[in-house]
């Protein structure tokens, strides 16, 4: 799957399923689900008996007109639950091509000693099975023996193979994906259909969907609208006896399905599927929709700095020789660092190159051996690796300190220069590596990390938010500081060791604060269990999946960012909808109290500012008005009001004016227009 | 002219002035800072005392709002007992006035109670001295030392962190009577008897008249009386014809005064949330909220009134005094109308003019204004009717935000919102529900005789009625002929419910926010003190108000207006 795969909101094949959902999700069973749309199905119940007995006796106004509001109330109500349709169609649309990754693959079974081969839906939970080169994994598990290269590219875009093996972080393996090589023997963690995957085509797919508390807050709100609506148009009925007007039942009706927030209560539910499945399109899995919207409130991140501030490792960057040519130091350097696995000594390797060195080894070959030298492996105790080479020469590099022992016991002195380069490298935020050959110090190579490009506009952006960002580190302090400030973190935590993130976690959230963090280790589970919200990288281990209340299947650890703008984004299409719709009620006051009375009291109608043709025309305008919004905004409320970080002030100011304002000026044209158009088809 | 509307801008801005600084002391008040009216401590230790009531003892919202209703009963008791015994009463009855009509004597108990002080009776006939001072001036204190209290308990509920107690309600009750209503009183009262108002135990006064006929002329215990009415936003006059009676508002300064001290402590009190909270600015902003709605308020009654009637104009009579009918030449028609709007706004009640005589779109304002009932608002409960609108409004800014709503660093949610929205549905619900009841009846029974007026401005007394009292206002359109079972009936449970359930729900609110986890400020938090968190407050008033109550002052006021 790629990242928004369907950015085309309306699929053809989609389409047609969501309107005949449409029809089915009538059923009022349903529709008491939602207290707005329910009032409205009433409503146009209401309509449809009018209708049939305007047929009999023309006091409630003449056929035509009863059944068009009929027609129309019903539309309102079909549109409503098209919205929540295409929603859950787009959502579900979204779940099955993940899922379409794990239909019946056939799980070789591990039982008492033999191979038996079974339907991967009948798996159970701690059943253990074995996957070789070139098979489907079954299930969710975890290796408990064995290691293999597998290929997660159907979950996660990512081509490169990963490499996954028993024991440690590294051990879980997801279902749907596939061994490269070798073989692996893997315990079933999660019951068919109740993995994260699963859970989450329930959510999207309204099965097992649950209102969020926000969700609810509105919902009573919008109810809280409801019934005063009711009661003004209940209460009008008397009032109009008074003042000698008979009004129709067909016009309470559309006067209070027009003040009632049917805009808002069509899309509610729809919104929140639509952030459900952002969140899924940004590859990342939610267990709840509470979780997004938590999301969106987050005070404090928690970045781990490896992989998400800083690209992979420390890279070198800068070569220091002393007292001999650098071409020779780029020589002993790169020869120190060919056996060298590591990240670091393979960039060392690099820079010479680019700085024009390649080491006879390094060149048509990938061995990168050199015959007949003998490499020195790394330990704890040395704490320096390097070579010794047929011509006699030992070159060793390491830190500072223990390269500076090996020269002084060979009976030299450390140069002084040496020294001064150490220390402007440490306090730059950087590693120094020093080089040592024949127990004399040659030069210095400076380790430094690499911010990722645009993470600090990224950070300015999450400051904005009123976002915290603190990075997680295993550096020591100096470092740590330096590369906080240049990456534009407001706090850093050194030295981490994942008890550290804990404690942090705590004390953020005693004054307060929520706060969001992203893991993949074991040791990270409690951490992970006790952020507000807690992201787990699909690569890591299954108690840290569990721990979480997100899987994000890209393991891309910046993704928190985007996770806390999909929260931020379903809150505020929520908002701005809301006020929208009960904008719209002014206008539409305007356009039916004075079609009411317009001829009962003559002098009302200065109140028909929009001059419509019609009291007819004018109630039929505001109710299809109040229809045809809702599908017109269904695609703002699929694809969210884009958030803008710049800051609560202005971002209220500007959806104020946006929603609000332009909710109470939209409808007076709209309404009008509409007018136009039918007063003509009305006469 | 000039001068009229010069004397509103005066006085508006002198009661500001003198508002500030009230409030920083009032904030002092209810968090028992000291202040130099601690020497009325050990009048109060006995008070306490003597009740046998540990003032110092924390209560949850549930108690508290226990202790208001319980103390609230025996008002209520304690006035209709002497109501509808008052001919038997030994003393300061020198006038002979007789008992009260029981269903008269529920209504008005039930509105001195609930600081509403409609009155279905007139004052110089219906109440001996003895009632107007041991029961309306006395409910008229301890109802509006409730309202402070209640507030004073929302204050608490917003600062606590984690608790659940909001303090103790007889404290602050007894607080809000000996440190704030009382020394006011003292103060202006003898003011006002400088200017002239009669305080006296005698009886009527005979005088003859030019024409040689003795007339007995009402006084009694009044300068003391009129000066609570208004501080305390009762609004129940000594006399029937209420501020309008040269006894009860002698000249233009005693009117100024009047005025001043019915939006004083209204006003007073939004800064002293401001204060309260430790920032001021809130206050100032929520001020300013309330002052852009009752400002235009203000100008739309002062234009239309100084505009005069057009159908005067048309009938060729000078009119350049603007519609006096129903006005006093001492006042004037800004004066008059500055009056109209403060006494609606604040749940005051008490009239310097006939509101039914007023243009037809004033009067509306005025009907307006105790819909919304929360423009400064009566003492202490104007400022928890705005708190709902505070909490709705900061809902929907909160999401427009990007937030799960916050206020003043705690989490609004389902619990609070369903509340706020019962409290924002009881008031519609009870003026449009009982204007319906009696539309019903009037349109069914031709011959009923409720109203002086036809049409529109018939339903325009009805809908006052109502309003004015779910507002706690306790002004009326004096046409309606309002002293019949119904009407005291229909009003006293209105009055009840509109004053009572406006007060526990947000306490409620307030207990509920009291226990929450305090949130830290950042910079997506939503600040309401700021221009955009104001206009949506504005807006979020204006359209609960407007969308609730658009066809009723379509058919009364609007129809009025557009069809003369």
């Amino acid at each position: 799957m790629t990242k928004n795969a369907s950015t085309k909101l309306f699929e053809s094949a989609l389409v047609s399923a969501a309107i005949k959902q449409s029809f089915v999700k009538l059923d009022p069973r349903i529709m008491i689900k939602n207290p707005v749309m329910f009032c409205v199905e009433i409503g146009t119940a209401i309509m449809l008996f009018v209708s049939a007995y305007s047929f009999i006796n023309s006091d409630q106004g003449s056929p035509g007109y009863n059944i068009a509001l009929f027609i129309i109330l019903l539309l309102t109500l079909l549109f409503a639950n098209f919205a929540e349709a295409i929603a859950e169609a787009r959502g579900k649309a979204q779940a099955d091509s993940l899922r379409k990754t794990r239909e019946e693959t056939p799980a070789k079974v591990w039982v008492d000693g033999k191979i038996v081969s079974k339907s991967s839906a009948s798996l159970k939970k701690g059943d253990i099975f074995i996957c070789e080169t070139g098979d489907l994994i079954p299930s969710d598990g975890e290796i408990i023996e064995g290691i293999a290269t597998v290929d997660e590219s159907a979950i996660t875009g990512e081509s490169a193979p990963v490499i996954r093996e028993a024991g440690g972080d590294k051990s879980s393996v997801t279902g749907g994906t596939k061994v490269l090589s070798d073989k692996i023997k893997v315990q079933v963690t999660t019951e068919a259909g109740e993995s994260f995957l699963d859970k989450m085509i329930a959510l999207v797919e309204g099965a097992s969907r649950q209102k969020t508390p926000n969700e609810i807050a509105l919902t009573i709100l919008l109810s809280g609208f409801t019934i005063v609506f009711l009661l003004v148009t209940v209460t009008l009925k008397p009032f109009g006896d008074y003042a000698n007007t008979t009004i129709t039942i067909g016009a309470l009706i559309s006067l209070f399905v027009c003040l009632i927030p049917t805009t808002i209560g069509g899309l509610l539910s729809a919104i929140g599927i639509a952030g459900m499945d952002r969140a899924l399109q940004a590859n990342v899995i939610s267990k709840s929709g509470k979780a997004v919207e938590t999301a969106g409130d987050i005070d404090v991140l928690l970045l781990d700095k490896t992989g998400t501030i800083t690209i992979g490792n420390r890279k070198a960057t800068n070569f220091f020789p002393i007292d001999i040519p650098e071409h020779h130091f780029m020589e002993s350097a790169t020869a120190a660092s060919l056996a060298d696995e590591t990240p670091e000594g393979k960039s060392i390797i690099e820079l010479a190159g680019l700085k024009g060195y390649k080491h006879p080894a390094t060149i048509g070959s990938n061995s990168f051996t050199i015959p007949d030298a003998r490499t020195i492996k790394f330990t704890a105790e040395t704490r320096s690796s390097g070579i010794d080479l047929p011509d006699g020469r030992k070159i060793r590099k390491g830190a500072f300190d223990s390269i500076k022992k090996l020269v002084e016991s060979e009976g030299n002195i450390f140069p002084k220069e040496a020294e001064t380069i150490v220390h402007t490298i440490s306090s730059n935020g950087g590693t120094p590596l020093v080089v040592a050959e024949n127990g004399k110090a040659i030069g210095v190579i400076e380790l430094q990390d690499i911010i990722k490009p645009g993470i600090t506009e990224r950070f300015e952006r999450l400051r904005k938010m009123g976002v915290k960002t603190v990075m997680v580190t295993g550096d020591n302090p100096l470092t740590a500081k330096y590369i906080a400030e240049k990456a534009g973190v407001d706090d850093y935590i050194a030295e981490a060791k994942p008890e550290d993130k804990l404690e942090y976690i705590r004390k953020e959230q005693q004054s307060g604060k929520l706060v969001a963090m992203m893991g993949d280790g074991t040791n990270d589970a409690p951490a992970l269990a006790q952020a507000d919200v807690g992201v787990a990288m699909n690569s890591g281990t299954q108690a840290a999946k569990e721990a979480g209340n997100m899987v994000d299947l890209d393991n891309d650890p910046t993704k928190l960012i985007e996770v806390v703008e999909i929260g931020k984004q379903l809150l505020i299409t929520r908002g701005t909808l809301t006020t929208f719709s009960i904008a719209n009620d002014v206008a539409k006051y305007f356009a039916i109290v004075p079609a009411l009375f317009m001829a009962s009291i003559p002098g009302l109608q200065a109140l028909n500012i929009m001059n419509l043709g019609s009291a007819e025309s004018a109630i039929l305008s505001a109710v299809i008005f109040n229809a045809i919004i809702i599908p017109l905004l269904i695609p703002l409320a699929l694809r969210g009001v884009a958030y803008k970080p710049i800051g609560a002030d202005a971002l209220l100011t500007r959806n104020l004016l946006i929603y609000g304002l332009g909710g109470v000026i939209a409808p007076f044209i709209g309404i009008k227009l509409i007018d136009l158009i039918i007063t003509p088809l009305v006469l | 002219m000039d001068t009229e509307i010069l004397g509103v801008l005066v006085l508006f801005i002198v009661t500001v002035l003198l508002a500030i600084p009230l409030g920083k002391y009032c904030a002092k008040v209810f968090k028992g800072e000291k202040t130099w009216l601690d020497l009325l401590k050990p009048v109060e230790k006995m008070i306490f005392k003597i009740s046998g009531i540990d003032p110092d003892e924390e209560m949850d919202w549930k108690q508290n709002m226990k202790a208001m209703l319980w103390l609230n009963v025996i008002f209520f008791v304690w006035a209709f007992v002497i109501l509808i015994t008052q001919s038997l009463h030994p003393f300061w009855n020198p006038d002979g006035i007789a008992s009260m009509e029981p269903t008269t004597a529920f209504n008005t108990a039930i509105s001195f109670m609930t600081n509403t002080n409609l009155q279905h009776y007139s004052g110089e006939t219906g109440a001996s001295y003895f009632t107007q001072l041991l029961v309306f001036c006395f409910l008229q204190f301890v109802s509006a030392a409730t309202g402070i209290a209640a507030m004073a308990l929302l204050f608490k509920g917003i600062v606590q962190k984690q608790a659940t107690h909001l303090g103790n309600f007889y404290q602050l009750f007894l607080k809000s009577s000996t440190r704030i209503l009382l020394p006011i009183s003292v103060l202006v009262a003898i003011i006002l008897v400088i200017q002239g108002i009669p305080s006296t135990f005698e009886g009527a006064a005979p005088v003859i008249t030019l024409e040689g006929d003795t007339v007995n002329v009402a006084r009694g215990p009044v300068a003391p009386m009129v000066t609570i009415k208004q501080l305390g936003t009762n609004g129940g006059g000594y006399f029937g014809p209420n501020s309008t009676h040269p006894f009860e508002n002698p000249n233009y300064i005693t009117n100024l005064i009047e005025n001043c001290i019915i939006l004083l402590i209204p006003i007073a009190l939004v800064f002293a949330f401001g204060f309260y909270i430790g920032k001021p600015k809130v206050g100032y902003y929520f001020f300013g909220a309330m002052t852009v709605i009752f400002m235009s308020f203000v100008a739309i009654s002062i234009y239309y009134e100084m505009s005069g009637n057009p159908n005067i104009t048309a009938m060729g009579i000078d009119n350049t005094l603007g519609n006096m009918e129903g006005k006093e030449m001492r006042f004037g028609t800004a004066a008059s109308s500055m009056w109209g709007v403060s006494t609606t706004s604040t749940s005051n009640g008490s009239v310097n003019s006939m509101h039914d005589s007023h243009t037809p779109l004033s009067g509306g304002i005025f009907i307006l204004d105790m819909m919304i009932n929360a423009i400064y608002g009566g003492v202490g409960v104007g400022f928890i009717n705005f708190f709902v609108f505070v909490v709705i409004a900061v809902f929907i800014s909160g999401l427009m935000v990007g937030r799960t709503p916050e206020l003043f660093g705690k989490k609004i949610e389902a619990k609070e919102v369903k509340i706020a929205a019962l409290v924002a549905i009881a008031h519609p619900f009870f003026i449009l529900v009982s204007t319906a009841i009696a539309s019903y009846l009037a349109a069914n029974n031709p011959d009923i005789g409720w109203l002086a007026n036809p049409s529109f401005h018939g339903f325009s007394e009805m809908l006052y009625e109502f309003t004015s009292a779910a507002a706690n206002n306790g002004s009326g359109f004096e046409g309606l002929g309002d002293a019949t079972p119904f009407w005291n009936i229909l009003c006293g449970v209105v009055m009840i419910l509109g004053r009572f359930i406006p007060i526990i729900g947000p306490i409620a609110i307030a207990g509920s926010l009291a226990s929450k986890k305090y949130i830290p400020e950042s910079a997506g938090t939503l600040k309401v003190e700021s221009f955009a968190f104001t206009a949506v407050l504005l807006s979020v008033i204006i359209i609960i108000a407007a969308l609730s109550f658009f066809p009723a002052l379509a058919l009364g006021p609007i129809a009025e207006f557009f069809s003369r």
